[in-house]
């Protein structure tokens, strides 16, 4: 399917800069995203792809650059404020309250209320157990701690958590790497449908294959700055390890 | 004998299972009955008498009321070591108030009506602002709760030296001293009425409990293990007013109550002392404290952060500022003990409080709030510090010395958190 690039993007983040004391985490890089666009972000650990995206997602907050969205700048200081956008990330870590059941970390920071104010549990149990229908059907631990839960249904409930809230703009760290074959599979599905949507989807990834399979296009990181961003259907596995590796464009093959 | 066990065993199992009461609460009530049986055997009964429950009951009540809040601040994964010296400043603070400071600012005589509960908002006051500051310290400046309560410990404890030259301040005015206990209780026949509309309550939770589910289609427990619940509800609440309400006030202090009505007393009358306002006090701060765990989205941020303070607050949860709450909300609970402290001894003493820091994270943790954090409830921590209370009185009575008494109680706080954690390995809770 092909992405309409003429019109505004979704996000426009530029020249974004991050240090730690002292080390250059994120250089002068700027990427974009388009409705309905899947945009993997490569790179090796430590090459900042996680930090870029920390600051769209409101964990850090940049030094210096611009984020857009819809054209229009964005003051992202905190998760709250990435919430306002309808920005939702699936961290790598999954950030679970390990106490606490499915319902209550789907809807952690923003629960739902009876009209005296306290917290709805058994509607927020009802709601858990909609998208999950819809997400892993094979769910029905809703009310244990997810402690108790494998790996692939806390990533559920992870995944659950960022697309409930209609979410427009989707941030992704290695949503795969704890999964199996068929639960991957699920999430490739996910992603196709929530493309259809309209929904811009950033995703991180070690995986070449993934990335070659799931995404649009691809920007790739090395030691903090931006080698290059290329079409995926431009492009083979060798090239993005080019990339990756030597920290080499493919396009200056062309040129050479 | 194993397999005598083994077949008592099973259909218990699934008895309680239907109940389903937690297993670490009948552990805990197990555990207090077997003390007081104990002891009760080795006073030759004296320890179950009305009016050692009685006494009991009203020696566990500031304890208990600082081990609710500590649950809330041992759950965020913080301790508060301040706690006894905190107590100390609010109770000097309302001591002052209502002996010296409000009768010289204000002019406010002595007795004047004003007096007892403008001390208790000062103190309130004073307890919340401290804890805030405490809780400022800790999550805005982000210094170890360890070391900012450590320093309180020092740091109140002398503040409240200060303020009283470390004189004992009293006699504290009797509508204050209702507050402790003995001195403030509400007779027989309003007790029995408590007792009969906190029933009802109980068993209304239970139905509305019960309706809620099948409502949203949700499995329920028999029905029969509805009724005896209600029943054991309503037995030990009944069954603790009748105990309060059969301990019955000496008869020259009868005498005395009569006198200053200008009335004689009836020849032969005897009156019960009934629930003490002090333990409406704990039962009021029990179901506040209680509800806001389980039923707001503070609690629900507390047990959170807890489980895990990287996610609560990529979900958007101020850290910060709930730290702030948590330890206000001690602060206050501090101040609230502080009263009840006093008034039970009718005065403000320098030592009072001391070591309650102590009492009250043992309290909190015998009654399994993890010190990991994300794992505690309220009415534990409650049951904690009438197990605590229950031993220290219990070997007074029985003439254990006074060090051999610290040495058990220090004793068994190591041990309720070995067996806690191997409860936990056994059971795979985290």
């Amino acid at each position: 399917m092909a992405i309409d690039r003429t019109g505004t993007p979704l996000v426009e983040m530029e020249n974004m800069c991050i240090s730690f004391g002292g080390i250059r985490a994120v250089d002068d890089v700027s990427v974009n995203l388009w409705p309905g666009e899947v945009v993997g972000l490569l790179g090796h650990n430590g090459a900042g792809k996680s930090t870029l995206i920390k600051m769209l997602s409101g964990a850090y907050h940049a030094d210096r650059g611009t984020i857009r969205i819809n054209g229009e700048e964005a003051h992202i200081h905190n998760p709250r404020d990435a919430r306002r956008y309808n920005i939702e990330t699936i961290y790598q870590t999954l950030a679970l309250a390990d106490n606490l059941n499915a319902s209550a970390n789907l809807f952690l920071g923003r629960e739902l209320v009876t009209a005296t104010g306290l917290v709805d549990d058994a509607r927020m149990e009802a709601e858990t157990a909609r998208i999950m229908a819809r997400l892993n059907p094979n769910f029905r631990k809703f009310r244990d701690p997810v402690s108790a839960l494998s790996g692939g249904q806390r990533q559920s409930v992870a995944i659950a958590r960022a697309v409930y809230f209609n979410a427009r703009i989707l941030i992704m760290d290695e949503p795969t790497a704890a999964l199996g074959p068929h639960e991957t599979q699920m999430v490739s599905e996910l992603i196709e449908e929530l493309k259809r949507q309209g929904i811009g989807i950033f995703l991180i990834s070690h995986d070449i294959h993934d990335v070659m399979k799931l995404c649009d296009r691809a920007s790739v990181m090395k030691n903090g700055q931006l080698v290059g961003t290329v079409d995926v259907a431009k492009v083979t596995d060798d090239d993005l390890l080019g990339m990756i590796i030597l920290g080499k464009h493919p396009g200056q093959h062309a040129a050479a | 004998m194993a397999e005598t066990t083994g077949a008592g065993a099973a259909p218990k199992r699934g008895f309680l299972k239907a109940l389903e009461i937690d297993t670490r609460l009948l552990g805990m009530i197990g555990a207090f009955i077997a003390v007081c049986l104990v002891f009760n055997l080795m006073t030759d009964g004296r320890f179950l008498t009305a009016r050692n429950i009685f006494n009991l009951t009203i020696q566990t009540v500031s304890v208990a009321i600082m081990a609710t809040g500590m649950v809330f601040v041992i759950v965020t994964r913080h301790i508060d070591l301040s706690v006894g010296s905190l107590l100390a400043t609010c109770s000097a603070v309302m001591a002052m108030m209502q002996t010296r400071w409000l009768p010289d600012m204000l002019g406010l005589e002595i007795g004047h009506p004003l007096l007892p509960w403008l001390s208790i908002l000062s103190g309130l006051a004073v307890g919340g602002a401290i804890g805030a500051f405490n809780g400022w310290l800790v999550g805005y400046l982000t210094i170890p709760a360890f070391i900012v309560t450590l320093g309180g410990l020092l740091v109140w404890r002398n503040v409240a030296w200060y303020m009283t030259s470390g004189q004992t301040i009293g006699p504290l005015d009797p509508t204050y001293v209702a507050f402790g206990g003995i001195n403030g209780t509400l007779g027989p026949a309003a007790s029995w009425v408590v007792g009969l509309a906190a029933t009802a309550v109980g068993v209304f939770a239970l139905v509305s409990a019960r309706r809620a589910k099948v409502g949203h289609g949700q499995p329920v427990k028999p029905l029969w293990a509805e009724v005896v619940l209600a029943a054991l509800i309503a037995a030990a609440i009944l069954g603790f007013v009748a105990i309060l309400n059969a301990y019955d006030i000496p008869s020259a202090r009868l005498a005395r109550i009569f006198e200053a009505r200008g009335e004689t007393m009836p020849e032969g009358y005897t009156e019960g002392y009934g629930i003490p306002y002090s333990v409406l006090l704990l039962i009021f701060i029990a179901i506040v404290m209680t509800v806001t765990a389980q039923r707001t989205r503070l609690g629900r941020y507390i047990f959170a952060t807890g489980g895990n303070p990287d996610a609560a607050e990529l979900s958007g949860i101020n850290t910060r500022l709930l730290t702030v709450k948590i330890f206000a909300i001690m602060g206050v609970l501090c101040a609230l003990a502080g009263m009840v402290a006093s008034a039970r001894l009718a005065n403000h003493s320098n030592d009072i409080g001391t070591l309650d820091e102590l009492r009250v994270i043992a309290a909190a943790v015998i009654g399994g709030t993890a010190l990991s954090g994300g794992i505690g409830t309220i009415y534990g921590a409650i049951l904690g510090a009438l197990i605590m209370q229950s031993l220290q009185s219990g070997m007074a009575m029985v003439g254990v010395d006074a060090p051999f008494q610290n040495i058990v109680v220090g004793a068994v706080l190591v041990l309720a958190v070995l067996i806690d954690i191997i409860y936990r390995k056994r059971t795979g809770a985290s």
